[in-house]
């Protein structure tokens, strides 16, 4: 008898075993939502082009972009599940369902993968009166609504992160009103040329203008200071306060592909993940590399949707 | 700079491989370029997988070819076809159209290969002698200027606009209607989007400018198939000797577009769509025979010619300088310049002066590539009016479908497309130019960005647009466009009447 079930076990391995083997046949395409260009597209480039060698089949990048990243993380919901379409999606997800963007969350997609996390930083123009993000804070709470913030659109992940922080310190968040832009690089050029006071950026996206010497970092919002500039202090060091946010990146395909296309994509992105070139293009970007396989993507993104919600409400941006 | 520097520079770009990379990325440019809905933007995020693998000079040479020939090739399809090839060339597409329906195609086409050539020249120049400087004022701009610099653009609208002013104006708001639709407004409030995932990522302005220009004119065509199809082109032959006698004749107008566009293109908001328009308005208001205008004229193709290959350049000013992208070509770059090691910055030009100036080598050479492709590539586009109509057309539809659904890679392109070639086609039979339409698509959501953004930050005073000094300028000079049509017709009241 128990011979008669390893058989069948090992005939029913065999047998879904060779109905995958295949996987994949034909090219696979990788949807991006946002723009060519930017980080994110630029890190599903690279992971495609080192992906393609892993498995033996073209990976096509294609960026559905528009809505704040509504399209791009629908078509990939959207999907069929065959593992012949996947995705580069980002921590929009687990935001935009709270403001009523979009009825789509974390749980409509099958995570393959976290590749990377940059953390906030607080930047402030370089003949700011601000030296640490003590005082930034106390000239906030004493004068409500005299400076403005920018670097993403209204209710983005920067947003969140400045506005969260200032809860957290006690201060009401709307004493720093928020500008919309389109993204980092022209909030930064905003603040340089003196239309704004702070941007709350990740340190790749203000590093050219603080290598330029416009703009100061003053603190990020992580555990450990930044890579590229090792003496920025963490949030802990300069309040006291463990405060963290960061913008990361998820390679994910819609729900429901066969578990083994799950585990072949999954072998194939940790090996991308682990290989020299991925590191080295992610250190020259200055991109944070941080890795959970499927299931710890999953958790970490059920975390950051509680998280950001509760933040959303918070602040007063959930609907 | 030292002989040292510049015979290294030299040495980093004569090497068989970075000239066979140069060629092939000039076919490559020419190519995407004539396709419409194929932008040059497109054509640089395509190359970066394949930049990963090169040394740094050969990586940015591809590039900078690239877009230079893809942005030149915009004007064929449409001064052939009426198919702006990129958003670049919509601003003058009638012109050109209008030049080769009386049988100057060819000089339409030279106008703009030549006139490109040395507006991206100009631009070179101005960025190897200028940029730390330039990059300085241009880090100035916030969006109190950018506000004002939307104004001064929509008023290029009533330029656009032939015969009556006020069927341009309702069709430039008719644009800014558009443009008010989706997602991307400063609060991200989804408007007009009936709940719809495609809706809610806006109108795309590709496949509405293909569908208003080339559509309507396929729904013209078919309409009117029992008249004779006569597109007799005259050779000018030699395309130089009918461009040296424009050059002597518009100095001036080739001076100030490739300024203007090179200012432009520098300004990190703006970049070579909006530099044509500026410069076709400009051109215009500034002209000798404004009339001929719009009835396929040269003079405002030279000046827009010049100044859309000058604001690429220009765009590279604050990318290099700042690593603040001059236009959406520069932000792709500025991620290449990391990944090649030349990080952005002030001092790049004294870090790195061997790969800077042999960057500055191939912006020349690509310039000067050029003009022997473009004359190929002038000579076979021609023969394309050869062919039958009932050929033509549906070969022009094919190419309009495919090139709405590459934009997005959605079907929902394919339906912008024919839909805005439907309502173009009924506007211009009833006499509203569908330019000032474009326009106000490619300006409307910049100009409700820089006002909502200027009044957050001002908490509501309109004043603070004439705060800040260049604002000020920018504000006295809106205003004094928009007033003296007012004032001349109030000093000046019965000149002609009389």
């Amino acid at each position: 008898m128990r011979s008669v079930l390893k058989f069948a076990a090992l005939l029913s391995a065999l047998i879904v075993g060779a109905a995958h083997a295949q996987y994949p046949q034909r090219p696979i395409q990788l949807i991006v939502p946002w723009g060519a260009g930017g980080g994110t597209d630029a890190t599903a480039r690279i992971i495609a082009s080192l992906m393609e060698k892993e498995i033996k089949q073209p990976i096509n990048v294609v960026n559905r972009t528009g809505g704040s990243g509504v399209v791009g993380h629908d078509a990939i919901a959207r999907a069929p599940a065959d593992g012949y379409t996947i995705g580069l999606i980002t921590v929009e997800i687990t935001m935009m369902h709270h403001v009523g963007l979009t009825a789509l969350g974390p749980g409509d997609y099958t995570p393959i993968g976290l590749v990377n996390a940059d953390p906030a930083g607080i930047h402030v123009r370089i003949d700011s009166p601000y030296k640490n993000t003590k005082d930034l804070i106390a000239a906030i709470k004493a004068n409500p609504g005299k400076m403005k913030a920018s670097g993403t659109g209204q209710g983005g992940i920067w947003h969140l992160a400045i506005a969260g922080l200032l809860k957290d310190q006690g201060v009401d968040p709307g004493a720093l009103p928020w500008v919309p832009s389109n993204g980092a690089a022209p909030g930064l050029q905003d603040m340089v040329a003196g239309g704004v006071d702070v941007v709350p950026c990740s340190i790749p996206e203000a590093r050219a203008m603080i290598d330029a010497g416009k703009v100061r970092a003053l603190s990020i919002m992580d555990a450990n200071p930044p890579a590229l500039y090792p003496n920025v202090p963490t949030l802990q060091k300069e309040l006291g306060s463990n405060w963290a946010m960061a913008a990361w990146r998820v390679i994910a395909a819609p729900k429901g592909i066969p578990v083994e296309v799950q585990k072949t994509l999954g072998g194939a992105l940790k090996k991308v993940y682990d290989s020299k070139e991925y590191k080295d293009f992610m250190a020259s970007r200055g991109f944070g590399v941080v890795w959970a396989d499927a299931e710890g993507t999953a958790k970490f993104m059920a975390k950051a949707d509680t998280d950001l919600g509760a933040t959303l409400k918070a602040v007063g941006l959930a609907k | 700079m030292t002989l040292a520097v510049l015979s290294q520079a030299f040495a980093l770009v004569f090497d068989p491989y970075v000239l066979w990379v140069i060629v092939a990325s000039a076919a490559f440019g020419l190519f995407v370029g004539a396709i419409p809905g194929l932008t040059a933007t497109m054509a640089t995020a395509l190359l970066v997988p394949v930049t990963f693998f090169m040394p740094p000079v050969p990586a940015i040479a591809s590039i900078v070819t690239a877009t230079a020939m893809a942005i030149f090739a915009g004007d064929i399809p449409s001064c052939l076809l009426r198919m702006p090839g990129t958003p670049a060339s919509a601003a003058y597409t009638d012109e050109a159209y209008a030049m080769t329906k009386k049988g100057q195609g060819e000089v339409a086409l030279g106008a703009g290969l030549v006139f490109s050539v040395i507006g991206g020249l100009f631009g070179t120049a101005v960025l190897i002698v200028a940029a730390p400087a330039l990059a300085e004022i241009a880090l100035k701009f916030s969006s109190f200027e950018y506000f004002w610099l939307v104004i001064l653009g929509l008023s290029s609208a009533v330029f656009l606009a032939i015969g009556n002013p006020l069927k341009g104006v309702v069709s430039l708001l008719l644009g800014l209607l558009v443009a008010s639709q989706g997602l991307d407004n400063p609060a991200a409030f989804p408007r007009f989007t009936f709940g719809n995932a495609e809706l809610a990522g806006g109108l795309t302005l590709i496949p509405i400018m293909i569908g208003m220009f080339a559509v309507s004119e396929i729904i013209r065509n078919v309409a009117t198939m029992d008249q004779p199809w006569e597109m007799a082109q005259t050779k000018i032959g030699n395309v130089f000797t009918g461009m040296w006698t424009l050059t002597k004749r518009y100095p001036l107008q080739i001076l100030r577009g490739s300024t203007l566009g090179t200012a432009i293109g520098a300004l990190p908001g703006a970049g070579a769509d909006i530099a044509a328009w500026m410069s076709y308005a400009m051109s215009k208001r500034f002209s000798k025979e404004p009339e001929k205008f719009g009835s396929g004229h040269v003079e405002g193709i030279v000046e827009a010619g010049a100044s859309n290959n000058s604001a690429l350049a220009g765009a590279w000013i604050p990318a290099l300088v700042f690593g603040i992208p001059g236009d959406s070509i520069t932000a792709i770059v500025i991620g290449v310049l990391y990944i090649k090691g030349l990080n952005p910055g002030p001092t790049i030009f004294l870090e790195k002066a061997p790969e800077m100036y042999a960057i500055f080598i191939v912006f020349i050479l690509a310039n000067l590539l050029m003009v022997p492709l473009g004359i190929a590539a002038i000579k076979g586009a021609s023969q394309l009016l050869r062919a039958p109509r009932e050929v033509l057309m549906p070969v022009i539809l094919l190419f309009c479908v495919v090139g709405s659904f590459a934009i997005n890679n959605s079907p929902f392109g394919v339906v912008l497309m024919l839909a805005f070639g439907l309502v173009a086609y009924v506007m211009e039979e009833n006499g509203f130019p569908v330019a000032p339409a474009i326009l106000g698509m490619v300006l409307g959501a910049m100009l409700e960005e820089h006002f909502i953004s200027s009044m957050i930050k001002a908490d509501g005073r309109l004043l603070a647009f004439f705060e800040r000094p260049i604002a000020a300028g920018l504000g006295a000079l809106t205003l004094a466009v928009f007033a003296w049509p007012l004032v001349r017709a109030w000093i000046l009241p019965d000149r002609n009447r009389a």
